[in-house]
């Protein structure tokens, strides 16, 4: 036996006893270069998207006025006293627009975390454990990707009665394919590879080897799905509402609001005011997505700047 | 070498400790083509503190011999033992706990480690499999780094942090967490550089030794299993042609296909003589020859070897060749 170890060491250069320098990991700068945080679009979009919370968390401080109250004329064009003018019931259209972040932002993240939530569970136990579990799921997001989006949610908040918790519901249920079949594919690939089979050779269930093994190679392209499909979130949101099937009156809605400015093109401010609201948003949390890709998944970001 | 009397005692002793395959067969089915049998009929045993050296060339089926012997691979005919116990395919359920002393180290140590998860994570599932606390698990985890020559505070780490041979000593120390009775190694050392497919393979030789673990070191370097193993077996087209000891083996090879894949290797002699060319290419095994399947290349063959397909016959103790023309004279010589 002490010949074969010479006769290794001999032949192949002995590394018996490893040197502290010989096994040292090679430790990288985590990140060279600049950030993709510092870039130009990240903090445009992070710097809208702190104005907008910092509205909604201290909406009824900042609003000059009540956003229900009507104590004034109606159609009041832009002034000092009310810098977005005022609606066709003479309300003061600022501060209904900066109490629309309470219903748009809160209710684009809840349902942005539902639809993650299902669709990367679905997602990855049809692509886990396949068969019939994986026909019936994916037969079902085939279903739903097939209508229009807007199209699908206004038949389901139909069916269930237009109001803004349906309209939740409904956006929920258009959303959730889409993290599905991403989660699917990347579990079908991760399930044969090498990792995952050693887990399961060690004992693993399933169950685990999605909840340990596969969770946290998941995680990035989940979360980027999710910051790029808040925008979509907020714009179907307030399409619904647009169409009178989410926010009813009187609540403060961008949606609803442009609804109400496109009965009188007269009175331009009333819809252009919140559409702006609706714009803003939908491109802060479109540069947030396309940032958080860059940090999450450098490759494809490279790929794309080519 | 003290290993060979060792060996024989085991096998005497004991006869269903350990990995056994049984006329192992795998098939390989897609749709259009004909079936593959990539493994056609492997018989094997590895008993504890055995290192059993698997060799062949590239495409013979050594791969998805292993893969089928911890039941990562469906067998299409025979049986693999582990303890007497029927080993299972892995499906949709755990493991049974009673065949995880059966564990696999991996070819690519850049594919077998979870790039998202800390190493120490990754070596202490097997503890935390097994029933054990998170803390014992970690605690399990620095040990085994040190042992295979890593440094503790390595735990907190990425594997990408990690150099392809140290990835492999961490795939190995994950192994050894489940406190396995035997390991099947796929090539454990063919995709490291030279230094550290040594200290590897010493290192896996280290570790049946001193923990009584059964190896089946799959490879295609047959001077690094010439070192390390105690028995080998040479596999051809999904069969084995030739198994014993391996001094003798290599000694003194008896199946042509042995002869000419020992002495393919190149020997720093001073003799300048040229290892003998074997005609032809390994046939297609969607496609094998009849009888013999080596016969197309083989030097010795008769008409009979188109028909006839050779048994493993053993023609002295521990030493098996498949070749029907020189089966009446091996048993002579024996």
């Amino acid at each position: 036996m002490n010949a074969t170890r010479l006769f290794l060491g001999d032949r192949l250069g002995a590394d018996r006893t490893p040197s502290p320098d010989d096994d040292a990991p090679r430790r990288k700068p985590r990140r060279a270069g600049k950030s993709p945080w510092r870039s130009p679009l990240a903090v445009t979009g992070l710097a809208i998207i702190g104005v907008f919370l910092i509205a909604a968390v201290f909406a009824s401080l900042i609003s000059p006025e009540d956003p229900l109250a009507q104590k004034w004329p109606k159609y009041q064009s832009p002034s000092g006293d009310h810098w977005f003018g005022t609606d066709q019931l003479g309300r003061d259209i600022l501060s209904r627009v900066i109490h629309g972040t309470r219903i748009s932002l809160p209710l684009a993240l809840l349902l942005v975390v539902l639809a993650m939530v299902i669709g990367t569970v679905l997602g990855a136990v049809a692509g886990y454990f396949g068969g019939w579990i994986d026909m019936v799921v994916m037969r079902c997001a085939d279903l739903v990707l097939a209508f229009p989006a807007i199209i699908l949610a206004m038949a389901v908040v139909a069916a269930l009665g237009p109001n803004l918790t349906n309209a939740v519901l409904a956006v929920v249920i258009v959303s959730w394919p889409t993290y599905a079949r991403v989660v699917r594919g990347l579990v079908l690939t991760l399930r044969q590879s090498d990792f995952v089979q050693a887990d399961r050779l060690l004992g693993a269930s399933g169950w685990r080897v999605l909840a340990v093994d596969l969770r946290p190679n998941l995680a990035g392209p989940v979360a980027v799905l999710a910051a790029l499909d808040l925008g979509n979130a907020v714009l179907l949101l307030s399409g619904l509402s647009f169409l009178g099937l989410g926010a009813q009156p009187p609540a403060a809605e961008w949606g609803a609001m442009v609804n109400a400015g496109s009965a009188n093109f007269d009175a331009w401010w009333v819809a252009v005011f919140p559409g702006a609201a609706i714009l803003l948003s939908v491109l802060a949390f479109n540069f947030l997505g396309d940032t958080l890709r860059d940090a999450l998944d450098p490759r494809t970001a490279r790929a794309i700047r080519k | 070498m003290t290993a060979l009397s060792g060996t024989s005692n085991l096998t005497v002793t004991s006869k269903d400790v350990g990995l056994r395959l049984h006329d192992l067969s795998v098939t390989y089915r897609s749709p259009g083509r004909p079936l593959v049998r990539a493994v056609a009929g492997v018989s094997l045993a590895v008993a504890p503190g055995q290192v059993v050296g698997l060799v062949g060339e590239s495409g013979c089926g050594k791969s998805t011999l292993g893969k089928a012997a911890v039941g990562l691979l469906k067998p299409a005919g025979g049986r693999v033992t582990f303890n007497g116990r029927a080993v299972d395919t892995l499906g949709l359920r755990p493991r049974p706990s009673d065949q995880r002393g059966l564990q696999m180290v991996f070819q690519d140590p850049y594919a077998s480690l979870n790039p998202r998860r800390r190493i120490g994570e990754q070596i202490s599932d097997a503890v935390v499999l097994a029933g054990g606390t998170r803390e014992r698990g970690r605690e399990t985890a620095r040990e085994l780094l040190e042992r295979v020559g890593l440094a503790a505070e390595f735990v907190d780490r990425f594997p990408h942090e990690f150099s392809g041979g140290q990835r492999q000593r961490i795939a190995i120390a994950r192994v050894l967490a489940a406190e396995p009775s035997c390991i099947v190694a796929d090539e454990p050392i063919a995709a490291l550089d030279a230094s550290a497919q040594a200290s590897v393979a010493n290192l896996l030789l280290d570790l049946a030794r001193e923990r009584n673990v059964g190896l089946l070191f799959i490879s295609h370097d047959l001077s690094i299993v010439r070192q390390i193993a105690d028995t080998v077996a040479v596999m051809y087209l999904g069969t084995v042609v030739e198994s014993g000891p391996t001094a003798q083996v290599w000694d003194d090879p008896r199946h042509p296909y042995s002869k000419a894949l020992i002495s393919a290797v190149p020997r720093a002699d001073g003799s300048g003589e040229l290892p003998v060319d074997l005609p032809g290419d390994v046939p297609d095994p969607a496609f094998p020859p009849t009888g013999c399947r080596f016969h197309p290349r083989c030097p010795i063959a008769t008409d009979a070897c188109e028909v006839d397909e050779p048994a493993l016959v053993e023609f002295l103790p521990e030493r098996r060749a498949a070749c029907s023309v020189l089966a009446p004279a091996l048993t002579k010589v024996g």
